[in-house]
Formats: structure tokens, C-alpha cells, sequence
């Protein structure tokens, strides 16, 4: 069935003189390259792209994505990624001429149906996060944090306070840690309790005046809700210091609890997961952030404003906002993305909101109850919309790893779930089926799990053996890196 | 709801095996006084049709700039995007999968960004690319922090005025929280002062960055600026405009050490902003610094030729607090798009967009400023996009009139520059024709001077 | 060459002294301990010559596939010289690592350092440790 000619690079099937474009002839009067652009300045050479036929094109891409594994065709629990359902609806909508062909700097007056649903979009943001400020700038969740320790910093500098520390846990995305090194903190790690939980005590050691934001993931990443959140914000405030909720994992809380409410200063989205996207491959995301009323004025500029008139209401760019950190991105923000967004919250209303929540964390229970005794939970038998397995017992006893696990689901037709994260799990295996899952996808990767820990590690180590390639050699790639194709070695 | 599963029997079984009575008892956790004792306040459910209603009446009241004729640029430009390139990225296999932690589930997306990388390093004549940044104004921040890592320097980072003012409001931003000096040269010729530029590179730079054509659409000598820049030991970062490439000479050429872009012109609608796709490229010495993912090729166990993510140790979720940047996505559904749509233009036809852009560039040009009214705001060459200046002082008027006619003019530059405040930023793509150049020369010229202003007004629903 | 003439870091560095120019030259690596627990090395940032170090100090990096580890000055003093085949030549961590597999050479500030390491005995208990 493989179609291997199609799926050769580009640049192999390039063909000196065929193309898949033809441009309109030029209409205006034709002046002389020389005149027009300097020689020192003028290509020398034609750019060296390849040659194709438009019909090539289409038969390349189209069976380079039968080598992918996609939500719409495969179940696909990665763990801390919220792979769920990617509606069709949203992509229709978001790409009306009216939604996907306008021009950020279009005026104002030309583009009030946007800018009311953007606005819409910063009022639904706040009330989900209650958090009274929305920012929907940030071009993905890292850089929401990132914006968001900026405002922090501006917050602490007009105080007159120079607080030089950001508290991570140590099961926190390698995000927290970075972005707080790109705002100029000092990070400092937080241990977990065996049971997974925040170490009141470490935090306790390294609470200081010194610490501006204390970054917080909830529910965590090993899937459960951090029950004295109220209380490490209560001791965080006290210092002066500021609660930074990581959003990655909203789709458990949608309606039951919010950040603000549990004491965080704040947030972001991460739209493409919790509001279903989609990933795109690896992207784009989106990353709006909702903060307090007292951070509200160091968000980058501009947000959306809505003036009541006599005629109604009018929406417009509010850039006069003097405290603002400024931008963090050209133009508005990952607008395609929000209209996304806006669909999906808009299509679920706040009964629809709570029932995400509700059978993402009941279809992640049930799995976890299902296959616990073969894949121990080392944090317990409940869970929030994701748990945490362990493959160590299995290695140690029969030396199946997390990873032969996860490869050889793949040959079952399903993705693996996020494997060796956190770094506080040995051999960790994250499972997140989401909400728009069945019982009996439920079942049945609860039992192709059942039957892979039966089948021989021999066979497990060499696994995948279905797919279009086996294991690749990483070692290779990263010690010899080849990073473009050559004419010359290929 | 549409996406769910679950019915009630389901759920009853899935709790009974669970062994707990209740959803809410799943969520006992979470201490009851922070649980949310009142429904969410926001607007209740719609089904398909009721959205689709809702979303077409937001839409109808936008302006979309396909529906005028759009002169509008700066960073985000009407070109035309090939039936193709929607097709590929419309398929679930590439829009609905993520980020390719199973290579051997993935070969489609680590290809595709293999040969993205690829095609930019072709495009640019640089030797390295990464899968991509979020768009052109973070890209410009990520190549700063990445040249004060290269050259260990902290002290000071210098643009040009004529770098775009959102790249510059982004790069300050950034800077702020480290405290790295930002110097900004003047243009108020239309491009770089070259020889302010040469007084305030200092052996404490990091990087020079500057934009090729630049945010008026004029050349920059760019052979000059790396020369200041290299002889003090700094990076050049230049920003691009890839379609300017079917005619210009590429970074590589021309000395850069990081090349970086706003990829939107390459396949992407411009969707009010965003996401867009933030191209990077860089010398290959500087690969490791590089932020961002990256494809590489290797073999699998059977010595079959294959892709996978390298050079992760860069990275955040390896490096945490020490890695090259913050970045976890990329933008990959738009470097898909950008392969797709440099594939279908190939060498000849990414050489006919550039000059049928510069062409109708230059005869907007000659036409607009043949007008009583307007004046060429600055004389260097330019290829897709000029400045004109309103001898009358009234820039809203001429976009006033111009949006009467069903034209978006152009972008007012007093936005960003007080001083430039009766400019007009022009850009013509090769969709505009004859025509719709001739319509706005006519309601830039008489009919503006004649239109009331209440114009603004007209009929756009 | 012998490892009973080394001395170890905690950091899993290894210190071979000598006598040059009337003063103490320590030779370092890293131990064939850590070399395995990093299993397939893709990368070596090597310390630069000249560089003036601190016994502590963090100054070059070892990466495998996914996982970075600093290299760790075990003493004080300025780096002299660098193996500068070792990035090329990764394979020689595992073939030597007491040997070729040397990192660099520092010319020594303070002959104190050299009592915080430990002897290769106390070095072998502290592996058994961390192994477990």
C-alpha cells in the first residue's frame, strides 16, 4: 500500500522546470530590474527551491500524513497535552472570510464583529479563571508565563521591591523554570511529598521576602489537585508574594474551581488543549493569561475595550495603558486560535463547561482503577484528568520500561501516553484520555496494556513493529547532526 | 453535548467500577470551600446551528481586507494563498496530531519539518533552521537572547528605527527584565544612520538588528551594517521578508549571522495577527543556542532513513532554568503551510511574486505620488511596500476616503512615529492589479480632497 | 595508567596531580561511574584555556540524548590546556576514560582543594550508594 516514490523529500522529486504555480502576467507598465533595485543589493542566483508540479505536491503531503498518528483517527492519552476531540465546527467557523482574512491593522470600524468576540473572549477568560484581567497577547502557555512574570517583575520594581526568586515544584514543566530565567529570576525547586504534593515543609525552608511568584501547577502534574493551595497562597501573600497558577491542566476544573478562587494572582490558558485547539503538529497554541485587579494594569497592551454609546456598544484597541510591560508579540495575539477557543466555550456553556471537567476526571479514574494493578499509581487511586503510572515494578521484576510500553502501543493502534515526565516518577508513564473518549476505547487500552505486560520483553525492547519505522537511532542525530538535506550527500 | 461519550449508564458504571457514588465525590479533593458553588457565567450552550448563526453575524460585520482592496502591510500582507496549501494543512493527520514525541508515529510531521528546514536554509542562504518561533516580532527577542549567549555579552543591543516598531516594542520588553540595554539608531531618512550606528556598536554589543527591507519597505545596506556589527565582535540579526528573496540577495549572502522572519507572507491568512510563523536560521556554529525544536535525520534499527527531534538538551524540558529560550510549541501547522506554498512556487514562480510586487509597488508609487497631494516620504529603493507623505497634513482623511471607495489605503505611521504622523506605509502585493491601483489614486486624489469626513461611515455591513 | 593514583569529586570528577614549573598540575575527567549513569554522550562543551576556575565552579557541559550534566572544576586554578579531540571523539569517555579521556589540565591555586576529594575506596562506596 505504501506509496515510498511519494514519500521521498522534496527535493528528490524535484524536477528542473516543472512548477505548481502560474502567476498573472504583469499589468502595470514593466520598469528595468536595474533601476529599480541597486545590483549590490539583487539575487544572484535563482533560489534553489524544488521544482513541483502542484499534483506531486498534493500526493507527497498526503501520504507523508499516513505516517502520523492524529486524534481524528487514534485514541491518544499524552499525558499533560489534553488531546481531545478537535471540532469541525470551530475550523469552519474561524475560517469564514469575515474571521481568517483580516488585517491587524485594519481600523477599528471594519472589524466590530471581531473585536466583540475578543472582548467576549477576555470577559469569558476572567469569569472561567476568576481572575479580574485578561491579556489574550501571549502567543502560547510558556510565553504566558513568561508575560505574566513580567508583570510581576513591574508590579515589584513600582513597589520599590527588588525580589529576586520564583519557587518551582520539582514536578513542574521545564516552562516554569525556564521563563522565570528569561524575566531575570533565581529559580528555586520545590520538593513533592512521595504522595506528590507540594513539601509544605521545603516550602516553609525557602519562603522569603525574597521570592516574588511562586509558580504553581493545579491540579499537578501527576494528576492531582494540591489541597493546601489555599493555604501556600495564604503563606506565599503574607511575604508579599504572588501566586502563579500553570493552566495546563484547566480541563479538570472548568466550572468546579477557579485559580482565583484558590488563591493564584496568575494564569494562562493553554487554549489548544484545554479548549481543544487544535495542536497543529506541534502548534500554534495560544496562551491568554487573567490576572488580578492590581496586576491588571502591567498587562501588555493593547486589550479590548467596549464603550457604551447612545447607537450601542463600541469596541476598540485600548492602548493607553501607561503601566503596561508592553508587548510580548507583534500584532494582536494567536487570533485564530481564540475564535477556536470561542466556538468551543460558546458550544458548551457553563453546563457544558462542568461536564468537560466531569468526565474528563471520571474517564481518568476509570482507566486508572482499571489498570492499577498491572501499572501501580504511586499517587494513589484517584486521580484529577490525568494519572501518573509507574513502570518500575515491571522493570525491575521483568525489564520492561516505560518507554517499551509506550512503543509498543503504537503497534495497538494507540499513542503512548507522556513517558519519563515528571522527573519525580521513576519510569513514569502519563495518561490522559480526556473527555471525548468512550468506555470502551477506555477498556480497550486498559486491556491492550493487560496484554503487552504479558508479552515477552524481547519482543517489547524491539518494539514498534507495525509502524512505518522502528526505534531511531537518537544517539546518531544528535552526535552528527544532519539538520537540512544536501544535493551533495544524499 | 456533541463531543461527549458518556451517558448516564456509562457513567454509572464507570463510578460503580471506580467504587465511588458520585461525580462530585471524584472531585473531593478540592476542599469544598474553593470548589464554585453557583454555575460559570457565561453564555449558555449553542448548538452547530445556533453558532454558525452567531459567528456569521460577528463575521458580517468585519471588513474582511479580501473583500476591499487591501494596501494594507506592515508585517501582514494580502498575498495570495494557493487552494494547496489550505488542502494539506486541512488534513487531520497534520492538524490534529502534536508535537512528535513517538517519531515512529510522526514521520509525517518530522519530515515535513526536515524539509522545512530545509527550504528556509535554501530560501535564506543560512545554514541552520529550526522548526520555528511564534512569529516575527518574538523571533526578533529570541535571536537577541540567543546573540547574548553566542557572544557572552550582556551590555548592549542596538536596532534602527527602521526595524518594525512592534519587533522593537517586543525586543524592549524582553530586554527590560534583564536589564540589557537597548539602543535604538535613527532612520529618519527612511533607513538606517549608518554612521550613528557605527558610533554606538561598542564591544559590549551583543548583536546589531536590523530589518532588510525594512518596516517602510526600503532597502537597507545591509553589507555595511554587518561590517559594523562584525567588527565589534557583535552578531547582525536581520529580519526579511521571505517573498523579497525571489529577488533579493538572502542573509547568508549578505553576511547575517541569525535570520529571522514574520513567515506569513509564505501561506498564512493574516487572521487579525495571528499565529503566524516566526522563521529563524542561523550559522551553523550557533546551532546550540539556537531556541526552539529541531528535526534531524537519522536511521532506524533497520538502517532505514528517518527524522526525529534532536539537539533536545537545548530545551526546556531538559534544560529547565539553563535552557536557550522558554519556547515548548512551535508554529508547525504554518511552517507546513510555508513548505506547501514554497513547494508550489518553486524557484520561478517565488521570482515572479517578488517582481510582480515590486513592479506594482513602483508603479503605485509613481501614480500616488504624481499626486498634488502626496509626496515619496524618503528616496531609497524599495520593493513591495513605500511611504508617501500627505502635503495636507491629513492622513485619517485619505484613509477615510480611500474606505469609502472599498480600499484599505494603507497603515498610518503616526501610531508608532509622531514625527512621520502625515505618512502613509503603502504595500501592494502581486494580487492587486491595474485597477485597484488606479481606484486608489483616485480616491487619494481629487475625490479626497472633496470627501467629507463623516465618510468613514459607509456602507460596510 | 592507574586509578589508585586518582582522586574523586562528589560531582564524579576525577584529579590526576603532577609537578610542572615548580607547581601542581591537575589533570581531570570524569569518572567511568558517571560515564555509564550518562549512557550514549552526543555532546562535550569543553572549558575554555585561560579561564580562571574555583573549586566548584561549573565549567563545561556533557550531554547524552536527554539529559545535560555540568562538569565540575573539583579545583582551583587556571585552565592550562584542553583535550581538544574529545568532542570529535566521544567513544574515548568509555574506551579511556582515566586516559585519553581527559578533559582538561589546570594549573593549581591551592593545593587545600585537593583534600575535600575523595580516595578512589571512598569513591567506590559513594557509587555503591548512589547505584542503589
Amino acid at each position: 500500500m505504501r506509496n515510498t516514490r511519494a514519500t521521498q523529500l522534496l527535493f528528490e522529486l524535484s524536477h528542473p522546470g516543472r512548477r505548481g504555480s502560474r502567476l498573472p502576467a504583469c499589468d502595470v507598465p514593466e520598469t528595468s530590474l536595474d533601476e529599480l533595485i541597486p545590483e549590490r543589493h539583487r539575487a544572484t542566483a535563482p533560489t534553489p527551491l524544488p521544482e513541483m508540479p502542484e499534483p506531486e505536491i498534493v500526493r507527497h503531503y498526503a501520504n507523508l500524513s499516513t505516517f502520523n498518528m492524529c486524534i481524528d483517527t487514534n485514541f491518544y492519552p499524552l499525558g499533560s497535552c489534553t488531546m481531545k476531540y478537535n471540532s469541525k465546527r470551530n475550523e469552519r467557523l474561524a475560517n469564514l472570510p469575515g474571521m481568517v482574512d483580516l488585517h491587524p491593522y485594519q481600523p477599528e470600524s471594519t472589524i466590530q464583529g471581531m473585536l466583540e468576540l475578543l472582548h467576549q473572549m477576555q470577559q469569558m477568560l476572567a469569569e472561567i479563571s476568576g481572575l479580574e484581567a485578561v491579556s489574550l497577547q501571549p502567543a502560547a502557555g510558556a510565553q504566558g508565563e513568561l508575560t505574566a512574570l513580567m508583570c510581576a517583575a513591574a508590579y515589584f520594581r513600582d513597589l520599590g521591591e527588588t525580589r529576586t526568586k520564583v519557587l518551582v515544584p520539582d514536578s513542574a514543566h521545564g516552562t516554569n523554570p525556564a521563563s522565570a530565567n528569561f524575566v531575570g529570576f533565581d529559580t528555586l525547586e520545590i520538593k513533592s511529598t512521595p504522595a506528590g504534593y507540594v513539601d509544605m515543609n521545603d516550602l516553609r525552608a525557602k519562603l522569603d521576602e525574597q521570592v516574588a511568584v511562586f509558580m504553581i501547577t493545579n491540579p499537578n502534574t501527576v494528576g492531582l489537585f494540591e489541597t493546601n493551595v489555599r493555604e501556600i497562597a495564604d503563606m506565599v501573600h503574607e511575604l508579599g508574594g504572588l501566586i502563579y497558577c500553570d493552566g495546563a491542566n484547566m480541563n479538570a476544573i472548568l466550572g468546579i474551581t477557579r485559580p482565583g478562587d484558590f488563591g493564584a494572582d496568575m494564569m494562562h490558558f493553554n487554549p489548544h488543549k484545554t479548549f481543544s485547539g487544535p495542536h497543529g503538529g506541534g502548534g500554534p497554541g495560544a496562551g491568554p493569561i487573567a490576572v488580578t485587579g492590581k496586576l491588571g494594569p502591567y498587562l501588555p497592551s493593547p486589550v479590548v475595550a467596549k464603550d457604551d454609546t447612545p447607537e450601542g456598544p463600541v469596541y476598540r484597541l485600548d492602548f493607553d495603558r501607561e503601566k503596561s510591560i508592553g508587548r510580548v508579540r507583534s500584532f494582536f495575539g494567536n487570533v485564530g486560535v481564540l475564535v477556536r477557543a470561542y466556538c468551543y466555550i460558546r458550544t458548551h456553556g457553563p453546563d457544558g463547561l462542568r461536564q468537560v471537567a466531569e468526565n474528563a476526571v471520571l474517564n481518568a479514574n476509570y482507566l486508572l482503577s482499571r489498570v492499577q494493578h498491572i501499572l501501580p499509581v504511586p499517587q494513589g487511586d484517584r486521580c484529577m484528568h490525568e494519572f501518573v503510572a509507574s513502570a518500575a515494578q515491571l522493570k525491575s521484576e521483568r525489564g520492561i520500561t516505560a518507554m517499551d510500553i509506550a512503543k509498543r502501543l503504537l503497534d495497538y493502534g494507540m499513542h503512548a501516553p507522556t513517558v519519563y515526565f515528571p522527573l519525580t516518577v521513576k519510569e513514569a508513564l502519563m495518561v490522559e484520555p480526556t473527555e471525548t473518549e468512550s468506555k470502551q476505547t477506555l477498556d480497550a487500552f486498559a486491556e491492550t496494556l493487560f496484554r503487552i505486560t504479558d508479552e515477552s520483553p524481547e519482543l517489547l525492547h524491539e518494539a514498534p513493529h507495525t509502524t512505518p519505522i522502528s526505534r531511531p537511532d537518537e544517539v546518531t542525530a544528535a552526535r552528527e547532526p544532519v539538520l537540512k538535506w544536501t544535493a551533495a550527500e544524499n | 453535548m456533541a463531543y461527549f461519550y458518556n451517558t448516564p449508564q456509562d457513567q454509572a458504571e464507570m463510578l460503580k467500577a471506580i467504587g465511588v457514588k458520585s461525580l462530585e465525590e471524584l472531585f473531593a479533593s478540592i476542599p469544598a470551600p474553593l470548589q464554585l458553588d453557583r454555575p460559570l457565567d457565561v453564555p449558555p450552550a449553542l448548538g452547530e446551528i445556533e453558532l454558525t448563526a452567531h459567528l456569521q453575524e460577528l463575521a458580517a460585520r468585519n471588513t474582511p481586507a479580501t473583500a476591499n482592496v487591501s494596501f494594507l502591510g506592515g508585517g501582514s500582507y494580502d498575498h495570495f494563498v494557493p487552494a494547496v496549501v489550505d488542502y494539506v494543512a486541512s488534513r487531520g493527520e497534520f492538524y490534529t496530531s502534536y508535537t512528535p514525541y513517538q517519531a515512529e508515529v510522526a514521520q509525517g510531521n518530522l519530515q515535513a519539518m526536515f524539509e522545512y528546514q530545509t527550504l528556509i536554509c535554501q530560501l535564506t542562504g543560512m545554514d541552520v533552521s529550526n522548526q520555528s518561533l511564534y512569529d516575527g516580532g518574538s523571533a526578533t527577542a529570541e535571536a537577541v537572547l540567543m546573540s547574548l549567549a553566542v557572544t557572552r555579552r550582556e551590555g548592549r543591543v542596538v536596532t534602527i528605527g527602521s526595524v518594525h516598531p512592534e519587533y522593537r516594542q517586543t525586543l524592549k520588553t524582553y530586554l527590560t527584565s534583564l536589564g540589557v540595554e537597548l539602543v535604538t539608531v535613527e532612520a529618519s531618512g527612511g533607513t538606517c544612520d549608518l554612521e550613528q550606528l557605527a558610533r554606538v556598536v561598542n564591544d559590549e554589543t551583543a548583536c546589531v538588528v536590523a530589518q532588510h527591507p525594512n518596516f517602510f519597505g526600503a532597502l537597507e545596506e545591509t553589507d555595511e551594517i554587518a561590517k559594523i556589527a562584525h567588527d565589534a565582535g557583535a552578531l547582525f540579526v536581520v529580519a526579511f521578508d521571505p517573498i523579497s528573496l525571489g529577488v533579493l540577495k538572502r542573509p547568508g549572502d549578505y553576511g547575517a549571522d541569525i535570520a529571522i522572519a514574520e513567515g506569513q507572507s509564505l501561506g498564512t491568512p493574516m487572521q487579525y495577527g495571528g499565529p503566524y510563523l516566526g522563521i529563524m536560521a542561523a550559522r551553523e556554529k550557533f546551532v546550540r543556542r539556537m531556541p526552539g525544536r529541531i528535526a534531524g535525520q537519522t536511521v532506524d534499527r533497520r538502517g532505514k532513513r528517518c527524522w526525529v527531534l534532536t539537539l533536545q538538551t537545548r530545551e526546556q524540558h531538559i534544560r529547565r532554568s539553563k535552557a536557550t529560550s522558554n519556547i515548548c510549541t512551535n508554529q508547525g501547522l504554518f511552517a507546513l503551510r510555508a513548505s506547501v506554498y514554497l513547494s508550489a512556487l518553486g524557484p520561478q514562480g517565488l521570482r515572479e511574486v517578488a517582481e510582480l510586487c515590486l513592479q506594482k509597488a513602483h508603479y503605485a508609487r509613481g501614480q500616488l505620488t504624481g499626486l498634488e497631494r502626496l509626496e515619496p516620504a524618503f528616496a531609497s529603493p524599495v520593493f513591495k511596500e513605500f511611504v508617501v507623505r500627505d502635503r495636507q497634513h491629513d492622513v485619517d482623511g485619505l484613509v477615510r476616503a480611500a474606505l469609502a471607495e472599498g480600499i484599505f489605503a494603507g497603515v498610518p505611521l503616526g501610531t508608532w512615529y509622531p514625527e512621520l504622523s502625515d505618512c502613509l506605509l503603502v504595500a501592494v502585493t502581486e494580487r492587486r492589479t491595474r485597477q485597484e491601483i488606479d481606484q486608489l489614486v483616485a480616491a487619494l486624489g481629487d475625490r479626497a480632497s472633496s470627501s467629507p469626513s463623516s465618510a468613514e461611515t459607509a456602507s460596510y455591513a | 595508567m592507574s586509578v589508585e593514583d586518582l582522586l574523586f569529586a562528589k560531582t564524579h570528577e576525577w584529579v590526576r596531580v603532577s609537578e610542572a614549573d615548580g607547581g601542581k598540575l591537575a589533570t581531570l575527567g570524569i569518572s567511568a561511574f558517571a560515564v555509564e549513569a550518562l549512557t550514549d554522550l552526543v555532546f562535550l562543551e569543553l572549558p575554555e584555556v585561560g579561564r580562571q576556575v574555583s573549586a566548584g565552579d561549573s565549567f563545561g557541559e556533557i550531554e547524552s540524548v536527554k539529559a545535560v550534566s555540568d562538569i565540575y572544576s573539583p579545583v582551583s586554578g587556571e585552565v592550562v590546556e584542553v583535550n581538544d579531540e574529545l568532542p570529535n571523539k566521544l567513544e574515548l569517555f568509555n574506551d579511556d576514560p582515566y586516559g585519553a579521556g581527559w578533559i582538561a589540565k589546570i594549573r593549581m591555586t591551592d593545593e587545600a582543594d585537593l583534600a575535600a576529594l575523595l580516595s578512589p575506596a571512598d569513591y567506590e562506596k559513594l557509587c555503591a550508594e548512589e547505584a542503589m
